[in-house]
């Protein structure tokens, strides 16, 4: 197991600099001059900058430097999270985000547990009570949830809250130690509009694994020592069934992620995903870089936790 | 392996495994007798292509007709789906909005596909420090959630002058093309990883042993021997990903980054800036909703369908 969990982390150096590698080549190889594009805008609309405001923010980012120089210097300061300053805000990004990260971080947890919780039940019962109208009804139900946008969902909710219960999204924001109602009540709707794409692709993968795991011999073999059905559903097929599940919690993320641009734009919450949007439109790319880093070293060390906790799930890994 | 698994597998073979026995056509009528769902989402996916093919036929107003005097007028004979807030017809909107989603959708799916079936295939068939390379590559790119990545790509690109290139000319299609292209990355390292596992089984086979024992030349060997059979495959992963595409795209557009406002488009009906119409005309919102829901779902039924019929193996797997 020891060497297991040494053979992962050591997997996870080369990922890291190889996403701090991406994030440069994305950012840096495009023809044309980024101080231009972030001082005139793009194409036709563009206003003429001046000289000396290139020069200085040319500068400011380092792109007057050789590329290696570049380079070397980004993965530097990528290393150590040091990003640079915003440009729209002039205080370090690593501030910027700092003060928002709590709140997408809260709408990630609940749309999680939102999500599983539909996830897993249906999955379960889908499996168990196969090729009948409840499992037609569930299939129904997630393959719609694969199929309807979150924006979508997300609109649908605000209407019929505010056409049946006269109920609008409060507009300020608390952190939960503060004021945990008026937090859930902000939070809750955007993570239940992801949280159903989320527990759309939960329950087919749950379904499926269970469905495959219930055709195995040893289950056949519990029922046939007689045990309670309960018993071989609970104790013999959900618990090797797991598995898949797990890894899901890694995928689910980037889907989450993906999720809370699009709620927090929407719902006009102030997260790390409304910023990576209006750092977009402002041509923040010092914004932008690093938000894109930071999401996915994020999700690089959640996919590892997840990795690491197989050895704890599965004696296959955990005795080999 | 019961009966049913047997004939899925013969109408799979059937369908284009170039067997001759039944022709195409029976073949097709054959996987809508079996698989009702699966037929009618590939009919609602035909639809919504001819829609976009036929769209300046169809459409009853120029999308972009501003008639501030008929603005936000409900469904009527006039304007069948009703009128904006700034008087241009819905239906002729949404109508011109399937041109963006299907060509973004087939476009960038096929791309993505094919790039990532080619570095699949290489993966495998040249194993040793190409594999490595490619899956460690791979590694770093599965940790960038869909969205964000393609956010940050359309940006990048759209502000560089390659935009007229990629569109040969045209700023519209070059629109589209940096949105396809956007889009179309990160769908590669998914195909990649498919790809190259059914490659490696491909690989281990005894006709590929075969083959190099008669000396084919390696090109022979990639054409004849392993692409034919990881086509099944490819065909079946690269239809399940068409739904998620449209769905990213109509994101990009909903948060305003990627297409022109002159550009109609699904998702850019439901941006925030139209938030405040609807809630007094919900139908502004609903339809378009429903077009990208509707086209989404067939093509997920589809997908579903031909998934089981042409690779069981697959049943159990799914990202995203």
């Amino acid at each position: 197991m020891q060497e297991y969990i040494i053979r992962r982390v050591l997997l996870a150096i080369p990922t890291l600099i190889g996403a701090v590698t991406l994030v440069f080549l994305v950012m840096r190889i495009l023809p044309g001059d980024i101080a231009s594009l972030m001082l005139e805008g793009s194409g036709e609309l563009g206003v003429q900058a001046d000289e000396e405001q290139l020069k200085e923010l040319r500068a400011q980012l380092g792109v007057d430097q050789p590329l290696y120089v570049q380079y070397v210097s980004w993965l530097w300061d990528a290393i150590r999270f040091e990003f640079g300053d915003a440009l729209w805000t002039n205080r370090p990004v690593w501030e910027e985000f700092q003060l928002r990260y709590p709140i997408s971080l809260s709408i990630l947890i609940l749309a999680m547990i939102t999500s599983l919780g539909i996830a897993l039940p249906a999955g379960i019962i889908s499996a168990v009570k196969q090729d009948t109208w409840i499992d037609y009804g569930l299939r129904i139900f997630t393959l719609a949830g694969l199929s309807i946008p979150s924006f979508f969902v997300a609109i649908l909710i605000i209407l019929f809250m505010l056409r049946y219960y006269g109920w609008t999204s409060p507009l300020e924001y608390e952190p939960i130690w503060k004021d945990p109602w008026l937090n859930f009540q902000r939070l809750i709707f955007p993570s239940l509009a992801i949280g159903y794409r989320l527990s759309a692709i939960g329950a087919r993968i749950t379904r499926s694994s269970m469905l495959e795991v219930m055709r195995e011999d040893y289950v056949r073999t519990a029922r046939a020592k007689g045990l309670r059905e309960q018993m071989v559903i609970w104790r013999h097929a959900l618990k090797n069934a797991i598995l898949p599940v797990l890894t899901l919690i890694g995928i689910e993320l980037l889907v989450l992620f993906s999720g809370v641009v699009i709620v927090e734009t929407l719902f006009i919450i102030p997260g790390v995903g409304k910023l990576l949007v209006d750092s977009i439109f402002r041509r923040d790319y010092i914004i932008v870089q690093a938000l894109v880093f930071v999401f996915a070293i994020f999700v690089l060390l959640v996919n590892l936790a997840v990795d690491l906790s197989y050895a704890f799930f599965d004696p296959r890994i955990r005795l080999g | 392996m019961s009966t049913e698994n047997i004939a899925d597998q013969e109408l799979a073979g059937d369908l284009f495994a170039g067997r001759q026995r039944r022709s195409r056509l029976s073949a097709l009528l054959d996987f809508a007798r079996r698989k009702p769902l699966g037929a009618a989402g590939g009919l609602i996916l035909l639809l919504f292509v001819c829609v976009a093919i036929f769209a300046p036929a169809i459409d009853r107003y120029d999308p972009l007709e501003t008639d501030p005097f008929n603005a936000l007028q409900g469904p009527s004979w006039e304007h069948y789906l009703g009128t904006d807030n700034f008087g241009r017809d819905m239906y002729s909107r949404i109508i011109n909005g399937a041109i963006l989603s299907m060509y973004v959708g087939l476009t960038a799916t096929a791309v993505g596909a094919i790039v990532g079936s080619i570095l699949g295939l290489s993966s495998a068939f040249f194993r040793g420090w190409v594999d490595l390379l490619l899956q460690r590559w791979l590694d770093v790119m599965f940790i960038f959630p869909g969205l964000i990545l393609a956010l940050t790509i359309v940006t990048v690109l759209q502000g560089s002058t390659l935009i007229y290139t990629l569109g040969f000319g045209s700023f519209y299609w070059g629109n589209l093309n940096v949105i396809v292209i956007a889009i179309a990355i990160p769908i590669v390292p998914g195909t990649a990883r498919v790809i190259r596992s059914v490659a490696l089984a491909v690989m281990s086979t005894q006709y590929m042993d075969a083959s190099i024992a008669v000396d084919a030349r390696p090109l022979r060997r990639i054409f004849r021997h392993l692409m034919p059979n990881c086509a099944a495959l490819f065909i079946v992963y690269s239809t399940a990903q068409i739904g998620s595409v449209i769905l990213t795209e109509s994101s990009l557009t909903f948060l305003g980054i990627g297409v022109a406002p002159e550009i109609a488009s699904w998702g850019r009906m439901l941006s925030v800036e139209g938030m405040r119409y609807f809630e007094a005309h919900p139908y502004l919102a609903i339809f378009p909703g429903i077009a990208i829901s509707a086209a989404v779902f067939g093509t997920n039924l589809f997908g579903d369908a031909l998934r089981d019929v042409l690779d069981p193996r697959l049943r159990g797997s799914e990202r995203r």
